[in-house]
């Protein structure tokens, strides 16, 4: 019978429809970035902060360590939030932390430096925002997890909590 | 307040008037009298009459800034101007949600009243089709969106409307447009009842017709100022960006299209029955799929409205209860009554209809499959896709051309058989066509093998439906109209997409720039304070060769609450082109950065909307379909 | 006078050829800005959008056309570093094949079934 098989053909289509939607409902609508894919450290030239020269990527990540690259700026609120953690983290010897000053006055980020303190090994200038967009980032504050094979490893959007250090401290150890 | 209990107790006071109307109607059906009993229409009517109560007494809330009610209070604040304190009322989720219940309400009251020559059980069936559709809004509306919440202690002040919503064509597009989305409810209680009465039938169909019209009238006018809106009001220059909520939109008005069409060939031989059905309630469900996508968060999108899982499920829920119901409705009683009726005639009217829903579905399931694709995506294998403009573009861009010259020729076939008269003249018209297309492109554009394509289509349906409407003796006027409103359509968007132009500069008060044989003059900066919002306004002088001026004053607005900040486009329009011009600040700098854009047509894009509407509307008080 | 004349009139060219150019490299520009999404706004493309991350993006774009990227490499640049999300026009891999050519074959069998019920004859 032609009309029955189209009949459970359809009926069939539909569960199945009705079911992607159940699931879709959970999903985030927003872009949340696959955050556990390796990528390749991206190569690039950047001014530093303090000597106002231009280093390259290759003399910044030169030994087989890990590296944090933490995104911030002076007039980011979260970022000051996460700072102190910053701070902690910077004190474990596996790790060294490169800050990416991003889109930010040197006067006030100076500012910020010396009211929270330093836990960067090193400090680049991102002016315009586009070294950010090398490594993969949109926003403020962002950091990544590089790996000892030169690798991003882990990406996390917004301010660093206890539960991801917690997360870094596993992984480096 | 008292508002807040009144709106409140009338809705439950309408959802048990939905139960007593679906057992009263069934003791009717079931009676032997011959009429539909007056107890129906009455009760119809007192349903009405506590839903628009409860709307009412929530505009009321607005109005007085009733902060104890927590709509009111999150959508709201003490200063917006009185219109758009009452425009607020339906520009959220639960105040939306009252427009569907009035626009459900009141069209099953005046279609009560409207059909009084029409069957009696095929008219109960239809109340009671509708009911169930409305006792399902009110459990949504009770149950998760209740929009006579009560606030307690009272706020002194709302979190405010969106400053982006306080405008007039965005005021009054949720009506309008509800009116065809939700108006398509009745079209789909209507076929139901009329499948399972077997009154699929010429009469019915020049009796649904009307309904029909109604709805895809306000459908299209509904669609067109939300373009106006975007257009107007976000500062882009666009007016269509293909985005989830506009798609939501166009999908029901393309089904309704070819809904319209199949009519004719239901009212004029009884064939293409169950393409008017499938259509009648496809139409329907694709508004209820439209409310499903845009209110339950499944989507991101520019205005989708606040969004809550627990309200998807709801409607998830409700929108395939009525998709299995309608489709067990039509398996089990659709009857097809003259197998051989749907064998036509390859050169005829009927065919001509045919081949313009198969185009049509084309274009809806490009709409269709490109909303919904990056949903299935996500689930099946978590990756995200975008699926944006170009997509549509390239998807639908090759079909017009060919979709144009159907119609063109479609119009001129009779029905049954035919053959194409006037051979010379439309070959003439073909010729001109290209010829005069060939040549206005030829300095424009790269690609000039395929716009010479659509262009020369467009301008040929243009030229025969001109010959149809200004040269005939007004034989069939609304289609002749409508027809060529449609071919007006397709040449102003299509000239606009191709000759409009733009440039981006940055640019401090006292330059000039120079673009395209005009001077950009800044004049002077002025700064307003009005009730909710300061502005920076921008005077501009735009100068061309030949020493006309135009003046474009863009704001930069400040709104106080919430704290927004909005660009304002200033657009000059004349008969042949608009100027539009968009002002941003530069961070930390004395420049604005403005955005001026030179767009051809773009009035006539508006106004050839309006004559697709009226064709429509002359439709409307004809008997019977003539020519 | 004469040669003055010429060197003008070919300066002039240059000059016009230039600005076409520049130009159709300002549209080429403008048609790939106009395809990423910028990811921190409700639904605009990096052209229209004034964002922060739309202004660097658009920087990056930038040097990259200058370095000689094609569009197609811009995309891929982008993409490798967001995900397929950020090109509003999906392209065209094993993910997507259906929602390319769906479409198509639904056109393709309507015009079957149509053709199939249609009388040629008298």
């Amino acid at each position: 019978m032609k009309s029955k098989l189209i009949l459970i053909i359809i009926f069939i289509f539909l569960i199945f429809c009705f079911l992607i939607f159940y699931k879709g409902l959970d999903k985030p609508n927003t872009y949340t970035p696959k955050n556990n894919i390796e990528k390749n450290l991206p190569i690039f030239k950047a001014k530093d902060f303090y000597s106002n020269t231009y280093i390259n990527s290759k003399n910044i990540f030169t030994e087989e360590n890990y590296y944090i690259v933490n995104v911030w700026a002076s007039w980011c609120v979260p970022c000051r939030k996460e700072h102190p953690l910053l701070m902690k983290l910077s004190k474990n010897k596996t790790i060294k932390l490169i800050g990416l000053n991003y889109r930010d006055n040197l006067k006030n980020a100076n500012k910020f430096i010396n009211e929270l303190g330093n836990p960067y090994t090193q400090i680049l200038i991102d002016k315009d925002g586009t070294l950010a967009v090398e490594f993969g980032a949109y926003g403020v504050p962002e950091t990544f997890l590089i790996d000892r094979n030169k690798k991003i490893i882990r990406k996390f959007v917004g301010p660093i909590n206890k539960s991801i250090i917690e997360e870094i401290k596993t992984i480096i150890k | 307040m008292l508002a807040n209990q009144i709106g409140y107790y009338s809705l439950i006071a309408g959802l048990l008037f939905s139960v007593y109307l679906c057992v009263v109607s069934i003791k009717d059906f079931n009676n032997t009298n011959r009429n539909v009993s007056p107890n129906l229409i009455t009760l119809s009517f007192l349903q009405l009459t506590f839903v628009v109560i409860s709307f009412l007494s929530l505009i009321l809330s607005f109005i007085n800034s009733d902060f104890s009610n927590e709509t009111v209070f999150n959508n709201s604040h003490t200063t917006k101007p009185l219109f758009y304190k009452i425009s607020g009322t339906w520009g959220n989720h639960e105040g939306s949600l009252m427009l569907w219940l009035l626009v459900l309400t009141l069209f099953i009251f005046l279609f009560l009243i409207k059909s009084r020559e029409q069957p009696k059980k095929y008219r109960i069936l239809t109340l009671l089709f509708q009911q169930l559709i409305i006792i399902g809004f009110f459990l949504f509306v009770l149950m998760t969106s209740n929009p006579f919440n009560y606030l307690f202690p009272i706020p002194l002040e709302g979190l405010g409307l969106n400053p982006i919503l306080q405008d007039p064509a965005l005021a009054i597009h949720p009506p309008l447009l509800y009116l065809g989305y939700v108006g398509s409810s009745i079209i789909f209680s209507a076929s139901l009842a009329a499948v399972a009465q077997n009154y699929i039938s010429k009469e019915w169909g020049q009796h649904i017709k009307k309904w029909v019209l109604i709805s895809w009238i306000f459908l299209t006018i509904g669609i067109m100022l939300g373009s106006i809106w975007a257009y107007y009001e976000l500062g882009w220059g666009g007016f269509w960006f293909w985005d989830p909520v506009e798609n939501v939109s166009l999908m029901p008005w393309l089904t309704l299209t070819a809904l319209l069409h199949c009519i004719l060939v239901l009212e004029r031989r009884g064939a293409l029955t169950s393409w008017v059905v499938i259509l009648s309630i496809t139409t329907f469900t694709l508004s209820m799929c439209g409310t499903f996508l845009v209110r339950s968060g499944i989507l991101n999108s520019v205005h989708t409205f606040a969004n809550d899982p627990a309200r998807g499920i709801f409607i998830l829920i409700f929108l395939f209860t009525l998709i299995f119901l309608s489709l067990g409705v039509f398996f089990l009683f659709y009857k097809d009554n003259n197998k051989d009726s749907n064998n036509f005639f390859w050169l005829s009217k009927e065919s001509s209809i045919l081949v313009n829903n198969w185009f049509m579905m084309y274009f809806l399931s490009v709409v269709l499959i490109g909303t919904v694709y990056p949903i299935f995506l996500d689930v099946i294998s978590a990756e995200k896709i975008s699926v944006g403009p170009p997509f549509y573009q390239k998807l639908i861009a090759p079909f017009l051309a060919p979709f144009l010259l159907f119609m063109a020729f479609g119009l001129k076939l009779k029905w049954i058989k035919s053959k194409i008269e006037n051979k010379n003249s439309l070959i003439i018209f073909l010729i001109i066509s290209v010829i005069l297309t060939f040549f206005i492109l030829k300095n424009i554009t790269t690609d000039l093998f395929f716009y010479t394509i659509l262009i020369s289509a467009a301008f040929f349906l243009f030229f025969s439906t001109s010959k149809e409407l200004f040269l005939k003796k007004f034989n069939n006027i609304s289609q002749a109209v409508a027809h060529f409103g449609f071919s007006l359509l397709i040449l102003s968007i299509l000239f606009n997409g191709i000759l409009s132009s733009e440039i981006t500069t940055n640019i401090k008060v006292g330059e000039k720039y120079n673009y395209n044989n005009e001077e950009i003059f800044f004049e002077k900066i002025e700064e307003k304070n009005e009730s909710n919002f300061n502005s920076i306004i921008g005077h501009f002088k735009i100068t061309n060769d030949k020493g006309k001026v135009v003046e474009l004053n863009p704001e930069i607005r400040v709104y106080n609450q919430p704290i927004i900040i909005t660009s304002e486009a200033d657009i000059k329009t004349t008969l042949l082109e608009d100027k539009f011009l968009v002002m941003n600040i530069v961070k930390g700098n004395e420049y604005f950065n403005i955005r001026y854009q030179v767009k051809p047509f773009m009035l006539w894009i508006w106004i050839s909307v309006l004559i697709l509407c009226l064709g429509g509307l002359l439709s409307i008080p004809k008997k019977k379909y003539e020519k | 006078m004469k040669t003055f004349r010429i060197f003008l009139i070919i300066f002039l060219f240059f000059g016009f050829t230039q600005s076409q150019s520049e130009e159709k490299n300002n549209d080429f520009k403008n048609k790939i800005l106009k395809n990423i999404r910028c990811l921190i706004c409700q639904g605009q493309s990096v052209y229209d959008s004034e964002s922060d991350f739309a202004s660097s993006i658009k920087l990056i774009v930038n040097k990259k056309i200058n370095e000689g990227m094609s569009e197609d490499q811009v995309y891929k640049f982008l993409i490798e570093k967001y995900g397929d999300w950020i090109i509003y026009e999906p392209t065209l891999n094993k993910n997507t094949y259906v929602l390319w050519l769906l479409p198509l074959l639904l056109f393709l069998l309507g015009g079957a079934i149509m053709i199939k019920n249609l009388k040629f004859k008298k």
